[in-house]
């Protein structure tokens, strides 16, 4: 049996019933990642070593529960090889957030998500890469080299967690954590064909996760089901001191809210503004046959109006860059990463940065540090904070009307490797979808819906309102069960 | 709007970034398509309207004022360049 192939939840169910090991598991993903990544590039990092031994503490676990019931049985996502982005930190791993500035950073401390998956009993077979600072639609930025979609391997596969998609696509992860900034998630997992969850700020801790645009970063999860989305969920979520943003709100068991299938009466807004023209014709297609799917559930799409989405795009690109030149001050050279030398601190700092950054990640220091300087303050990021308020407050009245959104994740299907690597805007453009939902702190997930004429995954992206993932994992659920799509054909 | 390379040079120095004359050409064309965009906010109306820094209402919380083991001091120098005495060494900054 290939046991790559399986979703996590069910090879969870294996692992609990006796009939693999950890080790075992953890061998084949380790085995397919040494076949598979030559041509893809998902991992910056593969710690063969260090996911044997947990693979075997994961083993010695079930084993004591076997023998002594009453001790308690592993966790549900114990002894399962996952993999991280690179932006999270690990013990003992080493953290470059895509960025030569941080080569050789192994930091001594775990993130929280990182340190709730661990004690959780979870196997971590890597790091996975990045856009430069998650800062990219396509790991193009990566300061490392791109990953490449294991569905068409002259295409991207999305970003910036581009490398956790692709390893979760391919099969040699059961399941991966990303960060979304602006749909960091979501838009890899429609672009690779896999389900990834973008959660309600706040509701997963960013201690420990490499600050890109801190008012709208979250550490999501990517999976093949949404079962196995909403088991990782359940164990990454949750208050956490040591981040100020976190939400004190008790954590569902998200899993077990999926039983409830019925979408009876559930009130679906399709808004207008993101059937956008220059979108690809299959992509609505595919969505509009998703819709059609869930009024089949019992669900009652209907027509909705977000009208300042237009101003999503500008309004992010002042907000996270502005924020961004802010978080990477910090990269300068004294405490971690390699420093260039010069005469004099400022030298030293200066050309730090200026040899450890790539060109997207100056860029967006740049426009941020622009927009933050004096005279333009008020005129570009006082103006994007207020334009961000109306935003919000669209969301804020559609769901006085309906329960979730539904949309595409992404315009088109995944494009070419260099195909929009030299022109900034219209790069930001695949993000247009995905956006508006950092803004406003919403929780939203994107899952296939299909396939293009070329087999190129479509995702349908979900959107509800703060702290509505039962909700969005019920719909997501409810969908996938019906329609019953396969995985994609993969290329590698 | 155009932004002179001048510009780009003294925002460059504000964020402590070394870049080559091609880098300041390129961030001067770049910057100014970008801002042009982001000039189409211009067209909405604003006024009166609040900024939204976070989508949180946060307020401060405190801590109990316990005392609780902090990370290794070693293990945190470890990533640095340059370390002397448990502390990061950097060139004089004053004269």
């Amino acid at each position: 049996m290939d046991v790559t192939g399986l979703s996590l939840s069910a090879a969870a169910a294996l692992l609990r019933a006796g009939e693999v090991s950890s080790v075992q598991l953890t061998e084949a993903a380790l085995e397919r990642t040494a076949a598979a990544d030559g041509k893809l590039h998902a991992f910056l990092h593969v710690d063969a070593a260090g996911a044997m031994l947990q693979a075997r503490a994961a083993d010695a676990s079930f084993a004591a529960w076997r023998k002594n019931p009453a001790g308690g049985q592993p966790a549900a996502v114990a002894g399962l090889p996952l993999a991280i982005k690179d932006v999270l930190c690990a013990a003992g791993l080493p953290a470059t957030a895509g960025s030569r500035i941080l080569q050789g950073f192994i930091p001594p401390y775990d993130a929280t998500a990182i340190s709730r998956l661990r004690a959780a009993g979870a196997v971590f077979t890597g790091k996975t890469n990045t856009d430069e600072f998650a800062m990219g639609s396509s790991t193009e930025n990566s300061g490392f080299g791109p990953t490449h979609n294991p569905v068409d391997l002259a295409r991207v596969p999305g970003g910036s967690s581009g490398g956790s998609a692709a390893a979760v696509a391919a099969r040699m992860a059961y399941g991966a954590l990303g960060s979304d900034t602006g749909g960091s998630v979501r838009q890899p997992a429609a672009l690779c064909g896999i389900v990834g969850l973008k959660p309600t700020y706040g509701r997963v801790s960013r201690y420990g996760l490499i600050a890109y645009g801190s008012s709208l970063d979250q550490v999501g999860p990517l999976a093949r089901t949404v079962a196995d989305v909403a088991l990782l969920l359940g164990v990454i979520a949750g208050h956490d001191a040591l981040d100020s943003t976190s939400l004190n709100e008790p954590v569902p068991d998200y899993a077990a809210a999926l039983q409830t299938t019925s979408l009876s009466g559930l009130r679906v807004g399709v808004p207008a503004e993101y059937f956008a023209a220059g979108m690809q014709p299959e992509v609505e297609q595919a969505v509009r046959a998703a819709l059609e799917q869930l009024r089949a559930l019992g669900a009652v799409p209907r027509p909705v109006t977000l009208p300042h989405t237009a101003h999503a795009l500008p309004t992010y690109y002042l907000i996270a860059p502005a924020e961004a030149a802010a978080n990477l001050a910090r990269f300068d050279g004294v405490r971690y990463g390699p420093r260039s030398a010069g005469s004099g601190l400022w030298e030293q700092v200066r050309g730090t940065r200026g040899a450890g950054f790539g060109p997207e990640v100056k860029r967006r220091i740049m426009l941020g540090t622009y927009a933050l300087s004096a005279g333009y303050y008020d005129a570009f990021y006082l103006r994007a904070q207020q334009a961000r308020t109306v935003i919000k407050r669209d969301f804020e009245a559609a769901f006085k009307d309906v329960d979730v959104l539904a949309c595409a994740t992404t315009p088109t299907t995944a494009f070419k490797l260099g195909e929009k690597v030299d022109d900034p805007l219209t790069m930001y453009l695949s993000d247009v979808f995905t956006l508006a939902v950092n803004l406003a702190g919403l929780p939203a997930i994107s899952l296939p819906c299909g396939l293009d004429a070329g087999g190129l995954p479509i995702g349908l992206q979900l959107i509800g309102p703060v702290l509505s993932e039962v909700r969005l994992l019920q719909v997501a659920h409810a969908y996938e069960q019906a329609a019953g799509w396969q995985a994609p054909q993969l290329a590698v | 709007m155009a932004i002179s390379q001048t510009e780009v040079r003294y925002i460059a120095e504000l964020a402590r970034l070394q870049l080559s004359e091609a880098e300041l050409a390129e961030y001067a064309l770049q910057l100014s398509a970008v801002l042009d965009y982001a000039a189409s906010l211009n067209a909405l109306d604003l006024a009166g309207v609040p900024p939204t820094a976070s989508v949180l209402a946060l307020h401060t919380v405190l801590r109990a004022d316990e005392a609780r083991p902090a990370m290794e001091r070693d293990a945190l120098l470890a990533n640095a360049a340059e370390t002397a005495a448990g502390c990061f060494r950097v060139p004089p900054v004053l004269e």
